[in-house]
């Protein structure tokens, strides 16, 4: 009964992209149908690994294929057909020593019809360039007039079934300030979006909304969020020590840049190459630190030269990752065993990373966190009063040497004085005298010393802590002479084999220079280049599956041919051109994505919906899922009133449990939270310890930010819960709104607090229920004084009766966090 | 029936009965994200000999030359070179790299033990008790040579972070036995004896890396709640905690019965697991009902929340609870420098709780189906590093070769396996990988390594990586 993960995974996207088994025979697409199954089953020893190849065959191309396995049309001469049918244990493919499963019938009928109608192969979709689709004609012209819709209604019409008709208001208007700026709208954002909605019409209070939205600096504070998901952005080295790193510039540089709406092409160019460009801005110095986020060890143990290489590979898989969507890295000891790209290709594309001019390894506790090369961001008022502390300091330098000068002359003096006269006596009286008067001045002097070093030493203090709060950013510079690059054996750091020189995989455009030697600006201009296929289709899907849990390609990190097929390959075509037509504009992407009918439908669904498509793959209803870590938080936060807005800076400490720190620390770390407003702030700006991350982050899936991750999990288990209900600052949060509740009419208060967190009005029911469970709460706390007491510490309430309303009230806004409809959205 | 539609019908299934318990549950959220479509067992392939594994990670590289690999020839060989056909062009650290590498054999006594004879140090005379119950594999070796990519192989397969821990694979492949406890469990020692170059822990080593993050492990605390958020807040009590859970479960099931999405029931299903949890964990860490006798024999330390003992105590409560993966780190022992009066302390701590554990779980019934792992993340070299005297030496890492132990569940009694020259620096016979290794267990487990795979960035992704791995069928009894 047992079928291999891998097969569970063909059969379910065979299930998904095509209705019946009837329809593929007439059809079969080599992309859609038999690549996939090659990929899985042969690709490994008949691909583009030549080291693995097998009987000389490549299944991945054409040439190959027809020239040694498949004869088109040609069923019984296809050896390919004549293996995968065979019996004997030493002829069927794949070979049972590979435990890859045998095809199932149904496969083999794929592959039957596929060399029964021509054994046509076709270039891989995402190697090729997207271009802007026709738009179908559609039965159904009412829906929609937007492009996406269009798209999306055709293959919905096409497997006959129908839209989701428009969530309500209150939905709607949640939906989107969550997912454009990781904060739910205010009950008073509600109400104005509702009687703009009765003043202009939905779709104009609509824009309306989305165009505010996109100018809220929420937004860069929510988008960037992914970004540093993807790119493994944290506030620790994630190795050995784990000391401190100073990279908040770089984590502002991205909230800032989204605000600003920088073009995408920008972006991703400032990262790669910001120093290479002529005269670079601070902000485009800032953005290299891209090539520094790796993790990285501390000098002492490892050897340099080791260090040296990973932090390379680890450069070289981020931009992989983030910028191709492509599992570069698996060609780092071979050639790739699924995609065209060979292990010298690979490390052509390493010879841009390895010229930072930097240690491969980090000094002990590095000054701020920073290690070199880095670049001030001071402002110029923060230039000034740094420049105003150093010249103070080097006021007392100076008459600290001064005094030291006098204290030497007084004791030189001394000495004088002691000395015995010529004839051998002493003028005993002259002595004595001076004696006095001498150790009266040099304790004045040492007297004055102390005080200039102390006061020295407070100013050095005021200036390190005000340096403290001055950004700079590590950044990449190149190195002067650039380092040979060799392909490295089996992808060890002392194993050099050829040299290569630096240059892009083969199967994509070529790269263009002027110069010799490519620089990584080329790289960064090749990357951006509209030829590029991948680059705009991996960053709008990605922005896809930000809007709607799952991307279009649901393997958002893999475009490769092990990744998934598209969803709705010409959606993402005509994301991506559009992308690129519009200048590369994220708020454009996302306005026109949030603008559609299909993001607008109602994730309501009927267990059937559910059961036919249960990811929302077709996208027949709005999309449900849980919402991310940081954004519980927020919400927590933001809905009690607690959240403090204040942007950018060095990152926060908000109380965690005490111990987790000590119990993985090799310096005696211990986690201090932090006091004040700062425990309020968004959770982007939360300290990252790689090596123990916040808990009430990694419990609801946060990555721990070692590695590149381009899409989150899911998952929904106890620890989660107990987190939810029972972390103790999510409970304050749920007595501050308490406090609010009970400050409005008596009448009104369910409603408002209903609202305040859920964004909805209650029905009876929910009303009934709530109110239930309030009266019976109050009891037990009139019952239970002391524990009323617990809860209402240092709030301002006199009498047993306002404490136990109070603490009741606490608790039903603490059943209200803990509902799936306040914590998903939909 | 393939494995889509199974889904879809168990979801129907599910649906239907609202009452389920966490394996329903779990499983409906397997089916609404299909990339972990693992079922409960899915990857058990051969019979299994153990049921559970306690791992006792001793983080930092504990020396296999002062405690198993006996080499009684080295005493001549006091402060010579070590030779160059020896030491070969292996890398060494930056730490001894262009130093002299003078031998310094062992200050601490040997002894055969057991009826199986097998040579074990002074250090160690609790553990020696069980000689024949022990199988050493004296001829590990690892890729890495540091303790950060060391660790992160050895929890995790491979060097490079982001790839899931043993434990994490383990409840993917294999399940819950439990439906109260978490199936992976972590506990770091909070103190230990040896007080230098306490390296650091990650949260990698028990992470899920591309797994789903369910699978991966919980770290009890020695202060505060051993789960996190396991107590109810301040003003909450177990009565009101349960009033509240009702009605939030009346709203959620509204919800459901309104919007279809079965997600919702999967959170009603963990918010009751939850609330089972805090009795559930707090009876597992209530050492009130053990006996004086059970307490005695894990030694004093038994009593300090923390400790290795203690942990050790702890492990044996989680296995009677059939939770899969219990892992503890005990750190503190890398010893470059005066490693005698370090290595004597850390020992100190680990040898009786270690023995006692295992006598436990004998007398219990239990060590025939529970594996017991004793290993650190590499070896240390025969060579001395800073001041060496007969008494007073200290040792560098040494990836080459080390001595891993491994007790019960279906592993052989007495043994020792793999052999390396007469200076503990090169395997000499049966090399084990620690890829191996990792083969091993899980065939002890019942799982063939080579299928318990898990799709990720393209590739059938497994614990022990694309290299090839044995199964080292020579200890299994």
């Amino acid at each position: 009964m047992r079928i291999a993960l891998s097969c569970a995974f063909v059969l379910a996207t065979l299930l998904m992209f095509s209705s019946t088994l009837a329809q593929e025979i007439d059809d079969v697409s080599y992309d859609r149908d038999i690549r996939p199954l090659l990929a899985d089953r042969c690709f490994s020893c008949h691909g583009p690994d030549a080291e693995a190849r097998q009987a000389g065959l490549r299944l991945d191309q054409q040439s190959s294929a027809h020239e040694l396995a498949v004869v088109p049309g040609d069923l019984d001469a296809s050896e390919l057909w004549v293996r995968i049918n065979a019996v004997d244990e030493d002829v069927v493919m794949p070979p049972p020593s590979t435990h890859k499963p045998p095809l199932t019938k149904r496969q083999r009928k794929l592959i039957q019809s596929w060399i029964e109608q021509g054994a046509n192969y076709e270039a891989f979709w995402a190697f090729e360039k997207p271009t802007r689709p026709s738009l179908p004609n559609v039965e159904n012209r009412e829906w929609s007039r937007f492009p996406i819709d269009r798209l999306v209604l055709n293959s919905l019409e096409q497997r006959g079934i129908v839209p989701s008709p428009e969530a309500d208001s209150r939905t709607l208007v949640r939906r989107v300030t969550l997912d454009l700026t990781g904060l739910p709208p205010s009950v008073d954002e509600i109400k104005i979006f509702l009687d703009q909605e009765q003043a202009m019409g939905c779709d104009a209070a609509w824009e309306s909304l989305v165009d505010r939205l996109l100018d809220s600096p929420h937004y860069g504070e929510h988008i960037a969020r992914f970004w540093l998901d993807l790119v493994r952005f944290a506030d620790t080295n994630g190795m050995h020590k784990d000391f401190y790193r100073n990279h908040f510039a770089y984590r502002d540089w991205v909230i800032r840049s989204y605000n600003d709406d920088l073009p995408f092409d920008q972006f991703l160019t400032h990262q790669l190459a910001g120093d290479l460009l002529e005269d670079p801005t601070k902000d485009q110095l800032a953005a290299t630190a891209f090539h520094r986020l790796h993790l990285i060890i501390d000098r002492g143990t490892a050897l340099p030269e080791e260090s040296f290489h990973k932090n390379v590979v680890d450069r070289v898989t981020a931009f992989g990752t983030a910028f191709l969507g492509m599992t570069v890295h698996c060609a780092q000891c071979h050639d790739h065993k699924y995609d065209p790209i060979s292990q010298k290709e690979f490390y052509s594309l390493y010879a841009f990373f390895n010229n930072l001019d930097a240690a491969p390894e980090t000094v002990a506790r590095p000054k701020n966190g920073l290690q070199a090369p880095f670049v001030s961001l001071a402002d110029e008022y923060q230039s000034k009063q740094l420049a105003q502390f150093n010249t103070e300091i080097a006021g007392w330098d100076a008459k600290l040497a001064d005094v030291k000068k006098r204290i030497e002359q007084l004791k030189q003096k001394q000495q004088a004085i002691t000395e015995p006269n010529e004839d051998g006596t002493e003028d005993q009286q002259v002595t004595e005298a001076s004696k006095a008067i001498q150790a009266k001045q040099l304790a004045e002097l040492k007297k004055q010393q102390t005080e200039f070093e102390a006061k020295k030493r407070q100013v050095v203090q005021a200036r390190d802590s005000f340096n403290l709060n001055i950004p700079y950013a590590m950044v990449m510079k190149e190195r002067a002479e650039i380092r040979p690059t060799h392909v490295l054996l089996r992808g060890q750091y002392d194993a050099p084999g050829d040299l290569v020189q630096r240059q892009t995989p083969g199967f994509l455009p070529p790269l263009k220079s002027e110069q010799e030697i490519p620089s990584r600006l080329d790289l960064a201009n090749w990357v951006v280049s509209p030829d590029n296929p991948l680059t705009s289709r991996v960053a709008v899907n990605r922005i896809w599956q930000q809007l709607f849990g799952v991307g279009l390609v649901k393997t958002s990190e893999d475009f490769g041919a092990q990744g998934e097929l598209p969803s709705h390959p010409e959606l993402l075509n005509f994301l991506a051109a559009s992308f690129v037509e519009s200048g590369w504009k994220t708020k454009a992407l996302i306005k026109q994505i949030v603008m559609s009918k299909t993001y607008r439908q109602s994730s309501r669904a009927s267990d059937d919906s559910y059961d036919r498509d249960p990811e929302n793959r077709w996208l027949a209803r709005g999309s449900r899922h849980r919402l991310d870590a940081e954004v519980i938080r927020d919400q927590v936060l933001f809905n009690s009133g607690l959240l403090v807005p204040t942007m950018y800076g060095p990152s926060v400490k908000p109380p965690q449990p005490d111990g987790l720190w000590k119990a993985v620390t090799m310096i005696g770390e211990r986690y201090r939270a932090d006091q004040g407003d700062s425990i309020y702030r968004r959770s982007i700006y939360t300290y990252w310890k790689r090596g123990m991350p916040p808990p009430q982050m990694t419990i609801l899936n946060a990555p721990i930010r070692d590695a590149c991750v381009a899409r989150r999990e899911r998952t929904n288990t106890p620890s989660q819960a107990l987190l939810l209900l029972n972390e103790p600052e999510y409970m304050k949060a749920a007595r501050k709104l308490a406090i609010k509740i009970v400050q409005q009419p008596v009448d009104q208060r369910i409603r408002f607090a209903w609202e305040s967190v859920t964004c909805k009005v209650p029905d009876s029911i929910e009303y009934g229920i709530v109110e239930t469970l309030l009266d019976e709460l109050q009891q037990s706390y009139e019952e239970s004084p002391k524990l009323a007491e617990l809860i209402c510490e240092g709030a301002a309430l006199e009498g047993t009766q306002a404490k136990s309303e109070l603490a009741a009230w606490t608790v039903v806004v603490n059943t209200l966090f803990n509902l799936d409809i306040t914590k998903n959205r939909d | 029936m393939n494995f889509y539609d199974q889904a879809i019908q168990s979801r129907r299934r599910f649906l239907l009965n609202t009452g389920m318990g966490l394996g329903a549950a779990a499983f409906s959220s397997l089916v609404a994200s299909p990339t972990a479509c693992a079922s409960p067992g899915a990857f058990a392939k051969v019979a299994p000999k153990a049921k559970r594994v306690i791992f006792l990670f001793m983080a930092g590289a504990p020396s296999q030359v002062d405690l198993f690999d006996y080499k009684p020839d080295l005493n001549e060989l006091f402060r010579k070179e070590l030779p160059e056909s020896i030491r070969g062009n292996q890398r060494v650290t930056a730490m001894t790299r262009g130093r002299d590498k003078l031998v310094a054999p062992t200050k601490f006594k040997f002894k055969q033990q057991g009826e199986s004879g097998l040579w074990m140090s002074e250090l160690l005379p609790n553990i020696s008790k069980h000689a024949d119950k022990l199988c050493l594999i004296k001829s590990m070796n690892t890729d890495a040579i540091n303790h950060d990519p060391g660790k992160t192989s050895f929890c995790t397969g491979s060097e490079i972070p982001g790839k899931p821990s043993i434990g994490a694979w383990l409840s993917y492949g294999l399940g819950s036995m439990n439906k109260d406890l978490p199936d992976f469990i972590v506990m770091p020692s909070a103190y230990w004896g040896g007080k230098v170059n306490v390296q650091a822990l990650y949260a990698r080593l028990w992470g899920s890396g591309f797994l789903p993050s369910k699978y991966q492990g919980t770290s009890f605390q020695s202060t505060g709640d051993p789960v996190l958020f396991l107590s109810n807040p301040k003003g909450v009590d177990g009565s009101i905690r349960g009033r509240m859970l009702e009605s939030l479960k009346q709203l959620n099931q509204k919800h459901f019965n309104e919007l279809g999405d079965p997600e919702i029931q999967t959170t009603i299903a963990q918010q009751e697991m939850a609330f089972r949890m805090q009795t559930s964990v707090p009876e597992l860490v209530d050492l009130s009902q053990e006996s004086p006798e059970t307490l005695e024999m894990y030694g004093p330390e038994v009593n300090n929340p923390g400790s290795f003992a203690r942990n050790c105590l702890l492990a044996r409560r989680m296995a009677e609870a059939d939770v899969r993966f219990v892992q503890l780190f005990h750190r503190g022992w890398d010893h470059h420098s005066n490693l005698p009066t370090h290595l004597t302390a850390q020992c100190k701590d680990v040898d009786q709780p270690t023995a006692a554990l295992i006598q436990d779980l004998d007398q219990r019934g239990l060590l025939k189906d529970t594996l017991v792992v004793f290993a650190g993340e590499f070896g240390r070299t025969v060579y001395c590093q800073g001041k060496l005297t007969h008494d007073v030496y200290g040792r560098d890492h040494h990836p080459r070769c080390f001595t891993a132990m491994m007790v019960g569940g279906g592993i052989k009694g007495g043994a020792e396996y793999g052999k390396t020259d007469e200076f503990s620096y090169n395997v000499v016979e049966n090399p084990v990988h620690v890829r191996d290794f990792h083969a091993t267990m899980l065939h002890l487990l019942g799982i063939d390594h080579e299928q318990l795979t898990f799709p990720y960035q393209g590739l059938d992704q497994k614990l022990t990586g694309v290299e090839e791995a044995r199964v080292i069928k020579e200890i299994i009894a």
